[in-house]
């Protein structure tokens, strides 16, 4: 099983404090239950952390964080902290894709991308309609 | 109306607006205040009727809930509504919140079984995927059962997009509906062989399912091979190697076969995940082989070349694999590495510094424990404290493991120990302690040395300040009390033992050193009364006389004055301050005196027990105890008041203490026998005790045990009571000190109960030790341990007596005899036998269903969607009734007892399969055919005519023969 989380107060202590250049391997059993790991990774301001047990191969788990970033990359165009910040929905959205109820789904990032578009597509879709309605509704009065 | 819902949906704070707002918050401080103003929004948008107010309003309190833990699960209902609305948009933010906030005591996920199926049965693929994954993770087992048809018909979907979401939710729903494996678990498989898509996440559910129960998966073993040997995809063959090393050890026939395809991959694969995957199935499974265990060990020598960009990773988990290598007692690969190992141990990365040590530890053995220890403690010194106790803490672990079973110098143990000990940084105080204590208990030889260690330590003054040690001194102080005998210089002892500085330990500790005092006293004056008697006259020459004047001016005063002190202090408190002052006065003095009685004993080594020494060690225990007679706490007290107890007693019995010449006369030979009497009760030998020694303490038919105890109440009430009758008691001893009388009857006691204990000790002293009753001596003596050892010959029982022949290539410094340590015989086994059964009795309701699918159990009422299985299960039949003898899951473990009767315990597993191999040898022929038949058909097993009859014999699992 693999849990994504990414930027959660307790654990920034943790790895802020670990220093360059060193494995990024964490044991987290104390945290999330016996021979549960943490894998994390940093992209200049972006943390990012995944939660793994003996279900996954740590390496791999390394390169999952590749993709997932690669997929924000091309969503917003060089990703940056703000588009993290700022995107809620969109990144759900993402990581739904490639983890799916604690198992890695997906782990190509064009498959992931193709997904997102199209769900993106959708959602704006069916929110203009909200908004021509309501307003052609508010016109008629 | 729709006028307002337009003002409201214009004038609503969208999500951005919100994150926009708290990041202003941010640098104010107001972040708090900010959160409740829109949680308060948020509360009256929830309410809108206009279902756009309301999906913005939940989706900002889902945002609240992930990054500010706000609780969400009031608005449970209102998730419900947005989740149901017909605009995709809206639905998502619906089925998000769903997922974020609906747990199985969410009573509102009753009402959503409707909208799931008929989001399932969308022909919206995307809509279908927002169902699914909700599911995955909020499914009950109401839903999961409600709707299984609805995913059934998904698994065969021709969008991927829905088809491996629907896959992957399989694993939920069968966790939690175990039943929904009649109905789905063909279509699942057929996911693992079918060629039009990837087996990923199919394969992924495999692993899931595989590391929570591998027996049941056997039977899938073909498939799994057929991935492991076509795939091309990383991912999967990942995925596939951890379901191996789940199932290898428990089919000797699979592992061989798995074999080639992996050393093939190692040989092949230019990324390093599946190398290290392939590694670790190599190590963990597959030892047995050694062209594959070589190759698996040089590639993890090649994770520690630096040419891969010195990746810390893969050096961490090179040593990982190395770890698990070494625990299975492949040494041989840690010690090819060594130098990387030892060189790691510097490193600056935590995990490799922390893994490297766990080798090192791994390679410890009898003869180089000296030199690695004495490296690692100097690694210690240098290191963070952190990793310093670590490495503390794992040399104690390894050299007491197994009672210290590496260890044939137990002088140098101990001398390390005591080094450790003072170790800045050493926070392993606890384990020290109990090691000390262990090894004096078990080791006699080693006392002597214990002794001295002990010695070094408590006159350390400067160890006293630092609370990490105090439970090291604990058994520094206890042990010199013990073994006072093999002690250099008692009055250095005492005089540490009483050091002022001692008010720095903790109450309990302290108790422990004054109640060595007493030991050390006893010890003293005994002999000193027992050398008197023999050469009294003697002793007038030797005698320094300037010493002599010391005593007369100090000495008739002192006593006096502690006396006095004694008796205020117990009267009233408030007269505390003038006496301490007093005794800080005279403490100067009294250093004085104590140096001059140091090297008084100095100069006159062969005889210690002078005179002198003798009436400087009183004068010495009066003065650092008197005040303590008065503590406050009771271990403290008692324990300081039975020390001036006795002095008081023997000056009275035995008048010619105080004199200098002189023999003892008659009635004082009583007091000798007393000081005899308490010495005895010291002197004998403590020996380890098993942990379930109570157990075996048969209760005798005389004793009547009551079921109730409320009687205690009564007694503890009078427990309650008796410390103030133990203060009135001193006010007696102290403040009427004319009345001798009254003294002589207070004084009794203490003698009466020593003799109690040790009339105790010989009548129950059999049953706290281990197996004595074995021992037909018929003694009624407190054993002492080695005569024990001695009268015991079970050769699993009390002691390890390695005769060490030690290896000619070894260093000469291990020349020395392994001294006998006592063992116990069950006490000291390692814990680790109830361990290893745990994992196997996981026999829950999911594995049942699925062994009864694997194994062709398909006569309970199935779903009208499984068409093929009517084909085979006429055949299937004759195994399903060899197999239902009991409950299902239990079939396997029935079916061993029947084939193997001889077999007692049906749990082990890997003596099961050799057995079975060697039957099924018998019909290799047969065998075979079948299962090349077996690789033709997939799964769909049961099938020649030949494998019915087997059924009968071999068990449920079939052949494998790939």
């Amino acid at each position: 099983m693999a849990i994504t989380t990414n930027s959660s107060r307790k654990r920034i202590s943790v790895l802020c404090s670990r220093a360059e250049n060193v494995s990024n391997f964490i044991k987290a059993d104390s945290l999330f239950g016996p021979d549960t790991r943490l894998v994390y990774k940093h992209y200049a301001t972006l943390y990012f952390v995944f939660v793994f047990d003996s279900s996954e191969n740590e390496l791999a788990m390394l390169d999952l964080i590749q993709v997932f970033v690669e997929t924000l990359d091309k969503c917003f165009k060089n990703v940056c902290e703000l588009d993290v910040v700022f995107n809620f929905s969109k990144m759900h959205t993402i990581l739904n894709e490639i983890i799916f109820g604690g198992q890695v789904l997906e782990t190509s990032s064009t498959e992931v991308m193709k997904a997102v578009e199209e769900i993106t597509k959708l959602e704006k879709a069916s929110n203009t309609i909200t908004l021509s309605k309501s307003v052609s509704s508010w016109q008629g009065r | 109306m729709a006028g307002s819902s337009i003002m409201e949906s214009l004038f609503q704070r969208s999500l951005e607006d919100l994150i926009k707002g708290l990041r202003l918050q941010l640098m104010g401080g107001g972040e708090s205040k900010f959160i409740a103003k829109s949680m308060e929004e948020i509360r009256r948008e929830i309410k809108s009727t206009d279902i756009q107010t309301k999906s913005t309003a939940l989706e900002k309190l889902t945002y609240l809930n992930s990054i500010h833990a706000i609780d969400m699960s009031w608005a449970s209902f209102h998730v419900v509504e947005v989740m149901s609305s017909n605009k995709f948009a809206q639905k998502k933010i619906g089925y998000l919140a769903a997922s974020q906030s609906f747990n199985e005591s969410t009573d509102v996920i009753l009402l959503i079984t409707n909208q799931l199926r008929k989001d399932l049965t969308s022909t919206n693929q995307f809509e279908v995927g927002l169902a699914l994954e909700c599911l995955s993770v909020i499914a009950t087992t109401d839903l999961a059962r409600d709707l299984t048809p609805e995913i059934f018909t998904l698994l065969s979907s021709t969008k991927i997009f829905v088809k491996k979401k629907a896959v992957a939710v399989i694993l939920r729903v069968f966790s939690k509906y175990p039943d929904a494996v009649r109905v789905s678990f063909k279509r699942l498989v057929e996911n693992l062989e079918s060629s039009n898509s990837d087996p990923a996440a199919a394969i992924g559910v495999f692993c899931e399912l595989t590391s929570r129960d591998p027996r049941s998966y056997l039977p899938l073993a073909p498939e799994f091979y057929r991935i492991l040997v076509d795939s091309k995809n990383n991912w999967v063959l990942i995925k596939v190697l951890k379901i191996f090393s789940e199932l290898a050890p428990l089919e000797p026939r699979l592992a061989k076969r798995i074999v080639d395809p992996i050393s093939e991959h190692m040989i092949r694969t230019a990324s390093k995940s599946l190398m290290f995957e392939c590694i670790r199935t190599v190590v963990t499974c597959l030892t047995d082989y050694e062209t594959v265990l070589k190759l698996a060990v040089e590639k993890i020598s090649e994770f520690f070349l630096s040419d891969n960009d010195d990746d810390p990773n893969l050096k961490y988990l090179g040593l990982q694999a190395l770890s698990i290598l070494a625990s299975k007692e492949h040494l041989w690969a840690v010690v090819e590495n060594k130098e990387f190992v030892i060189k790691s141990l510097s490193d600056m990365d935590p995990n490799i510094k922390f893994e490297s040590l766990r080798l090192v530890m791994e390679m410890v053995s009898e003869s180089n424990v000296a030199e690695i220890t004495h490296v690692l403690v100097g690694y210690a010194l240098k290191s963070d404290p952190e990793f310093c106790n670590e490495i503390l803490g794992s040399i104690l672990l390894t050299c007491s493991r197994n009672v210290y079973q590496v260890i044939v110098d137990f002088d140098w143990y101990v001398s390390l120990l005591g080094e450790m000990s003072r170790n800045p940084h050493c926070q392993k105080g606890e384990e020290i302690e109990r090691q000390l204590v262990d090894i004096c208990l078990r080791v006699r030889e080693v006392r002597p040395e214990l002794v001295r260690v002990a010695r070094d330590l408590l006159i350390d003054p400067a160890l006293l300040s630092n609370p990490y040690m105090h439970r090291i001194l604990r058994a520094a102080a206890w042990v010199s009390g013990e073994h006072v005998e093999f002690s250099r210089n008692p009055f250095e002892l005492m005089e540490a033992l009483l050091q002022p500085r001692t008010h720095l330990l903790p109450p309990l500790i302290r108790a422990v050193y004054i109640q060595s005092a007493f030991k050390v006293l006893v010890f003293c004056l005994q002999s000193y009364l027992v050398q008197k008697e023999v050469i009294s006259s003697s002793l007038d020459d030797l005698a320094p006389r300037g010493f002599g004047l010391h005593f007369d001016r100090n000495f008739p005063e002192s006593s006096e004055l502690s006396k006095q002190e004694a008796s205020a202090d117990c009267e009233q408190d408030g007269d505390f301050n003038p006496r301490l002052k007093r005794t800080a006065e005279d403490y100067t003095g009294d250093r004085i005196v104590a140096n001059g009685q140091t090297s008084s004993s100095v100069s006159l080594e062969n005889d210690p027990f002078t005179h002198e020494s003798i009436v400087n060690l009183l004068h010495l225990i009066k003065r650092a105890l008197g005040p303590l007679s008065g503590s406050d706490e009771v271990e403290v007290q008692e324990r300081a008041r039975s020390v001036l107890g006795l002095i008081d007693l023997m000056e009275q019995e035995i008048p010619g203490l105080l004199v200098r010449e002189g023999s003892l006369k008659g009635e004082e030979l009583q007091g000798l026998k007393v000081l005899d009497l308490i010495q005895h009760s010291f002197s004998k030998e403590l020996g380890p005790v098993s942990l379930s020694a109570q157990e075996r303490v048969l209760v005798p038919d005389t004793l009547l045990l009551k079921e109730n105890l409320a009687e205690l109440d009564t007694v503890c009430g009078d427990i309650l009571l008796s410390p103030s009758s133990t203060f009135s008691l001193g006010n007696i001893l102290f403040g009427e000190k004319n009345n001798t009388l009254q003294k002589e009857k207070e004084s009794e006691p203490s003698t009466e109960s020593t003799s109690l204990l040790a009339e105790h000790r010989k009548r129950h002293g059999l049953y706290y030790l281990s197996s004595t009753d074995k021992n037909g001596s018929g003694s009624n003596d407190y054993p002492p341990v080695n005569e024990m050892n001695n009268l015991i010959d079970g050769a699993q029982d009390l002691l390890k007596l390695t005769a060490q022949s030690v290896d000619s290539k070894k260093k000469s410094s291990y020349s020395k005899r392994r001294p006998m340590v006592v063992r116990l015989d069950d006490g000291d086994e390692e814990a680790g036998l109830a361990v290893e059964k745990t994992k196997d009795s996981k026999d829950d309701s999911l594995s049942g269903v699925v062994r009864d699918i694997l194994l062709g159990d398909e006569t309970k009422p199935m779903s009208s969607q499984s068409k093929p299985s009517g084909k085979s299960s006429g055949k299937r039949r004759v195994k399903e009734v060899t197999l239902n003898i009991g409950h299902p899951s239990q079939s396997k473990e029935t079916l061993g007892e029947v084939e193997i009767p001889r077999q007692g315990s049906s749990n082990v597993h890997s003596s099961h399969g050799k057995e079975r191999h060697r039957r099924s040898k018998k019909k290799d022929g047969d065998k075979d055919e079948s299962s090349r038949k077996d690789k033709q058909m997939g799964h769909r097993r049961g099938r020649s005519k030949n494998q019915q009859s087997a059924d009968i014999q071999t068990p449920a699992i079939p052949d494998y023969l790939l």
